[in-house]
């Protein structure tokens, strides 16, 4: 952090690839291809606005609302654009369902795509090779290490999604939330756990546990 | 690997990762290329990238990101090559020679050249 060396009284000196961001966004600022003022408003939004509270207010909902939750199964698109959870990388989303017989995991073995709308920024570890390639190869083990252990006759099912479709986890409800609102239902549906590399939170357990 | 489910993690860890981004959505959406074809790109970047040592989804993401954009930003004629070198020239000489905790204007760095 101190940098106020007597020889060296310049400005501390961006990496590399912050200087050739700060030279792309000069040059397409001055052609008129993007505005300044939009990009503080896409990163304010990711940064600060939307995130995984977005998601989890729509599975919650899925799980009290069985109108909903069909209607959410059948064709979610109508009602997101009505939730404003429509837009950026969620224009096709997919919500794939947890059962006692199968458990679904989401990767982007091409990239990274995810459903911003619903979940914001992937983390690291979704961008990773390790994941990306090993969840479709391994997704038990992969599982495993996120602290998941599944039981013998659940299977795994792994959905890639694309540039076009996007998938969201609906995680079991976990026993014991009968009669909870859906906001404290909301608290249990964790990031991972709508990427299906966790489960619902338990009631009563209070943040940090996972 | 560490997974690290518990604590909030910020959505970008350097401000160049979140400018990068922001660039990108807003050149997507202004029409200047779709984000099948973004994906794609990306995708043989990370591909290529990822022949010589296991991307860690960090910082090595985003700088095969910006190499992503950049060349997909000189195929479509919206910033050569040439130009972006020179300005990151200036960039780095208007760090240079702006005192520490004033603004860095990229003016600063064209006087010198």
């Amino acid at each position: 952090m101190p940098h106020d060396h007597a020889d060296h009284p310049h400005s501390h000196l961006p990496s590399d690839p912050a200087l050739r961001v700060k030279a792309l966004e000069t040059l397409l600022t001055d052609k008129g291809l993007v505005d300044p003022a939009a990009l503080d408003e896409i990163i304010d939004l990711y940064q600060n606005k939307i995130g995984p509270q977005n998601g989890a207010k729509v599975v919650a909902k899925m799980w009290a609302d069985p109108d909903f939750h069909a209607q959410m199964m059948a064709d979610p698109m109508p009602v997101l654009r009505e939730m404003g959870l429509y837009g950026r990388q969620g224009e096709h989303m997919v919500f794939v369902e947890n059962t006692d017989e199968t458990h679904n995991m989401v990767v982007c073995t091409l990239c990274s795509c995810y459903p911003w709308p619903l979940l914001g920024i992937p983390p690291g570890w979704y961008k990773s090779d390790a994941y990306r390639a090993r969840s479709v190869r391994q997704p038990r083990k992969v599982l495993e290490e996120f602290g998941v252990t599944l039981p013998e006759g659940q299977k795994v099912r792994v959905w890639d999604s694309t540039a076009e479709v996007r998938y969201l986890v609906v995680p079991q409800r976990p026993a014991g939330t009968e009669g909870m609102s859906e906001a404290a239902l909301a608290e249990l549906i964790t990031r991972d756990s709508m990427i299906g590399t966790a489960l619902a939170k338990e009631p009563g357990l209070q943040e940090g546990g996972a | 690997m560490t997974w690290c489910g518990g604590k909030p993690e910020p959505a970008f860890d350097a401000p160049w990762h979140a400018q990068l981004f922001a660039l990108t959505v807003a050149l997507n959406e202004a029409g200047h290329f779709g984000w099948p074809d973004w994906a794609e790109r990306f995708g043989a970047t990370l591909k290529a990238h990822g022949l010589a040592k296991e991307l860690d989804g960090g910082e090595d993401y985003f700088n095969a990101w910006l190499e992503t954009l950049e060349g997909f930003l000189q195929d479509l004629g919206l910033a050569e090559a040439a130009v972006l070198r020179d300005l990151k020239e200036g960039w780095t000489r208007a760090y240079l020679n702006t005192p520490h905790g004033a603004p860095v204007h990229l003016a600063a760095g064209e006087a010198a050249g």
